[in-house]
């Protein structure tokens, strides 16, 4: 039997994950003129990332909540 | 010596024939120096291995002292002694290895599945750590080799260099060091791999020492006592040991001597070997000298923060350097350092003579080494010649273009001045210097917070610029003047500080009317000569109108003329969060600051003002006018402040805490007996189980809680009854209320009540059981058995009293001890984290690889010492500036 996963992402200690699509990943590395591995990592096993369907070498985008900025944008590469 | 170029970088274990090959000696004679006072051949100081003695040459390589690096030697072991470094190492790998025929106990899949993952790791440049560990654990599970089907014995580890095996009968047979080298030698290339180790550069055979190399003389100098008496180093020592013992075991050995006999032997070698490497091992005793001090050897001299890393590598002591003791100087910009004559003279800068500054430079050099001089000049044929009283005005006359010459070191040179701790970047600025007579370095006061320095013996350390390319780098980026703005919390770390505010705090409180005379003697001083309109004039005692001119217009004439800035003084009641309204302009007690066109048109000069981390006008000066302006303002406003303070006086002494008679009946009626008699209260209800637990609380820390609150009440009570007693023209007052120095509560405990003692945030319960001393019956949950201080410091404490207060103060002192020593740590963890981390053009924060950390710098790009307060606009601020609205409401 499967283990039913609960997904964490509606809770409001979880900042928004979101995943991007290829466009927008190369876009981002264009802006910022790095390769894909200079972006930060998460693991594919983090609670965050179950439920977003996400594979090893997605990209994706995070909206914190942050005291100096209000909205701060992160965003991260899924590795194993 | 031939430069050779770095091709690569190998590490691994040196195996014995590495070591033989790289020998320039073997060592037998365990003997330093002859009798003739020259070194032994095949001695411990061989001249093979190295010179440390003036005039001799290196038998290797023919170089004298200084250009000889010096060359290894070795000892050839009697019997193979296991190193102590590698000694865990070793366990694991028998534990993991068939005692036959020496292969891995793995299977076939399992071994291939290891090395697979191993090979992984290496490719993506990884510790391979965590799959030896597996390795390692998995092996010692199988105790029958899966390639010989030999039963394996268990092997104990005794620390620190012994192996134990044991039989299924639990039979114990001690392993000796030739047995495990034996057993690792019989491990196949193959399989080595296996455990994280190159066969190429680290066989593990080669873990086992049979030739010690012997480290060159140049790395264990011996010294020469002022006896004449030769010193040898603790290395020289100890290797003297292993060889008397290599000896004595090779004799007793080819005398045949007993197997009890050689093992002993054997044990004191590995013993010697062991300390030889690091003398710090658990379970054996360190080696000692002959005085009973434990050796240095090999680790000692690496590890810690005297250590080669830490003490040598990483930080080492300088040239151009200075220090001594700090005293300070109100009168020198706030951005110089006054340097004694005395360094001034020893610390040089070298100047390049060109055409430009040639006679500049011969003037200088005309005056030898009386104080703006020199002391060497390298003349252009590229010889040093020292400036001496006898050849100095030859040496003027001879000077060209070309030359080079070390002067002393002039006003308006720049340095970079520290004090340690230097746990910020304003620990280390730059000053210009102005050479004094006296000994100590002068220091502006107002340049203390940045270096958290005082004048109660503090030491700072100068450092003289070298490079044109240094001290650009010092004026533009270390200048004092551009780090008035604190990069930690985006306001001036610099400013008025103790009787800068309270000078300033005197001259704008009320309306003090100064007449022409003493108006002119405070602002003369600071280049300011037009007083402006007199604000009105009043009639002498011989009928003659006399003009005067009020403080605030004073102050006003070091504002810039356009300035507009409103804001609440520190004296400022927070009338608006007690729901009251501000009121402003009419605040009685001239909280409320508007300047106007750089007139002080309301409120009185205090900490908000001017003092250094809150400083409004400075902030403001700083973002509207810029680095040199607010200098100017710094330096004029402590001026103008020691001026006025110097014309009235200032001082604080016993009779400053005084409380008159009717105040002190009131302090003891209203605030101490009334809270003393409330808690008996709370204790009856207590005992008559009347007390009601507060939610989450027991009975007892309700009792305690109430208690303790009654009793902060009772102090704070204390506190606004002497407040009443004493005014403004109180020396304390003023200073607490001006945030100059010192607090109310400072006071309260002076002149009311010094009120309850804690530690750990509750009265003191410790001592005897039940109470905190014998004067009190045993469960006395009184104010006064439990450390409530009823007495003030003026009128003295009961013995009772004086106790408690000592066990609490005693908290207080080991809590910043031990506070200090575990933020340092913590700091230095910190920074060897996050060293490398660069913000980058884009505003992203990356480190070395050019892996993003922080998108956007603290996620709003702001450097708070350019922003306000490190918000990234001031919205109150710009309202104001467009509309007339109060400020922060």
């Amino acid at each position: 039997m499967k283990k039913e996963t609960l997904s964490i992402l509606g809770h409001e200690l979880v900042p928004e994950h979101v995943l991007m699509d290829e466009s927008e990943v190369k876009e981002l590395l264009d802006k910022y003129k790095i390769k894909r591995v200079q972006l930060p990592k998460i693991k594919v096993s983090d609670p965050a990332i179950n439920g977003l369907g996400a594979k090893v070498g997605d990209v994706v985008e995070i909206t914190r909540q942050s005291r100096t900025a209000g909205k701060a944008l992160s965003f991260r590469l899924t590795i194993e | 010596m031939r430069l050779k170029k770095i091709k690569g970088i190998k590490f691994g274990l040196l195996s014995p024939k590495e070591i033989r090959k790289m020998s320039a000696s073997k060592i037998i004679t365990p003997d330093t120096y002859g009798e003739d006072g020259f070194p032994i051949e095949l001695g411990l100081v061989n001249q093979r291995i190295g010179v440390i003695d003036p005039g001799l040459r290196c038998k290797t390589c023919g170089g004298r002292m200084g250009e000889c690096p010096g060359h290894f030697g070795h000892i050839e072991l009697a019997a193979p002694i296991i190193h102590v470094g590698y000694a865990k190492m070793i366990y694991r790998i028998l534990a993991a290895t068939c005692r036959r025929c020496g292969k891995v106990l793995l299977g076939e899949e399992a071994r291939a599945k290891f090395l697979d993952g191993i090979e992984q790791q290496k490719e993506k440049q990884v510790d391979v750590g965590e799959v030896v560990k597996l390795v390692f654990k998995e092996a010692a599970k199988n105790d029958i080799c899966p390639f010989c089907d030999e039963i394996q014995k268990r092997i104990k580890y005794d620390k620190p260099t012994g192996y134990i095996e044991i039989d299924k009968e639990d039979k114990e047979r001690r392993l000796m060091p030739s047995d495990v080298r034996e057993r690792l030698e019989k491990i196949p290339d193959d399989d080595i791999p296996l455990f994280g180790m190159d066969p190429k550069n680290a066989r593990p055979e080669w873990m086992i020492i049979t030739v010690l190399p012997v480290p060159p003389v140049t790395a264990r100098p011996s010294i020469t006592l002022e006896s004449g008496q030769r010193s040898e180093d603790d290395l020289t020592h100890k290797l003297v040991d292993i060889i008397r013992i290599n000896q004595r075991f090779m004799e007793n050995r080819d005398a045949g001597a007993p197997q009890l006999i050689i093992e002993d032997l054997w044990e004191l070698l590995q013993y010697h070997v062991s300390t030889y490497f690091n003398n710090e091992i658990p379970s054996i005793p360190p080696a000692r000298h002959r005085s009973g001090r434990p050796l240095k050897t090999m680790t000692q001299r690496l590890k810690g923060k005297e250590g080669r890393f830490r003490g040598s590598l990483s930080g080492k002591r300088v040239n151009f350097s200075a220090r001594t003791v700090i005293s300070p100087d109100p009168e020198i910009e706030i951005d110089e350092v006054g340097v004694p004559k005395d360094i001034a003279k020893e610390l040089t800068i070298n100047v390049n003579v060109t055409e430009r500054n040639l006679e500049a430079i011969r003037e200088t050099l005309k005056r030898g080494s009386k104080h703006p001089g020199a002391n060497y000049v390298r003349r252009s044929d590229d010889k040093k010649v020292k400036v001496t009283e006898t050849n100095h005005e030859l040496l003027a006359e001879e000077l060209g273009v070309g030359w080079k010459v070390e002067r002393h070191l002039q006003d308006g040179d720049i340095v970079l001045f520290n004090r340690q701790p230097s746990l910020h970047r304003l620990s280390i600025m730059a000053h210009y210097v102005r050479v004094m007579p006296g000994r100590t370095f002068r220091l502006n006061p107002t340049v203390c917070p940045p270096y958290n320095a005082d004048y109660d013996g503090d030491e700072m350390n100068m450092h003289v610029l070298q490079t044109e390319e240094a001290r650009a780098e010092a004026k533009i980026l270390m200048a004092v003047k551009r780090n008035i703005m604190s990069p930690r919390f985006g306001r001036p770390i610099i400013g008025g500080i103790h009787d800068y505010i309270t000078g300033l705090f005197i001259l704008t409180w009320g309306e003090k009317r100064f007449e022409k005379e003493k108006a002119q003697d405070m602002l003369h001083r600071i280049n300011i000569h037009d007083l402006g309109e007199p604000a009105g004039s009043f009639e002498s005692s011989s009928g003659i109108q006399v003009p005067y001119w009020t403080g605030k217009q004073l102050f006003g004439r070091i504002l810039p003329k356009q300035m507009d800035l409103q804001f609440r003084g520190v004296v400022c009641e927070k009338c608006i969060e007690r729901g009251e309204k501000c009121k402003k302009e009419n605040c009685p007690r001239e909280a409320y600051v508007v300047i106007k066109e750089g007139n002080l048109l309301c409120g009185v000069i205090d900490e908000m003002a001017i003092g250094s981390f809150k400083g409004k006008i400075i902030e403001q000066m700083f973002r509207l006018y810029g680095e040199d302006d607010t200098k100017k303002f710094i330096n004029d406003a402590a001026r103008l402040a020691i001026n006025c303070i110097k014309q009235s006086g200032f001082s604080f002494g016993i009779s400053d805490e005084d409380i008159p008679k009717e105040g002190k009946a009131q302090i003891r009626e209203e605030a101490v007996y009334a809270a003393e008699h409330k808690v008996e209260e709370l204790i009856r209800a207590y005992d008559a189980e009347e007390l009601e637990a507060l939610p989450g609380r027991s009975l007892e820390e309700t009792l305690e809680l109430l208690i303790m609150q009654e009793l902060g009440r009772a102090r704070d009570d204390a506190g606004d009854i002497a407040e009443r007693y004493l005014g403004i023209e109180n020396a304390a007052v003023l200073m607490a209320k001006s945030g100059a120095r010192g607090s109310m509560l400072n006071l309260t405990q002076m002149a009311a009540c010094v009120g309850q003692q804690s530690v750990r945030g509750e009265r003191i319960n410790r001592g005897y059981q039940g109470r905190t001393l014998p004067h009190f019956k045993s469960g006395d949950r009184r104010a006064e058995a439990h450390g409530f201080v009823r007495a003030s410091f003026k009128d003295g404490l009961t013995a009772t009293e004086y106790f408690l207060h000592a066990v609490g103060g005693r908290e207080a002192l080991v809590d910043t001890a031990v506070r200090t020593s575990q933020s340092g740590y913590f700091q230095r963890r910190l920074i060897n984290a996050l060293q490398d981390l660069e913000v980058k053009n884009d505003g992203t924060v990356r480190e070395t690889r050019g892996t993003v950390v922080q998108f956007k710098y603290g996620d709003d790009g702001v450097d708070p010492s350019k922003s306000e307060c490190g918000k990234v606009v001031d919205i109150d601020e710009i309202i104001s500036e467009v509309v007339e609205v109060d400020v922060g409401s």
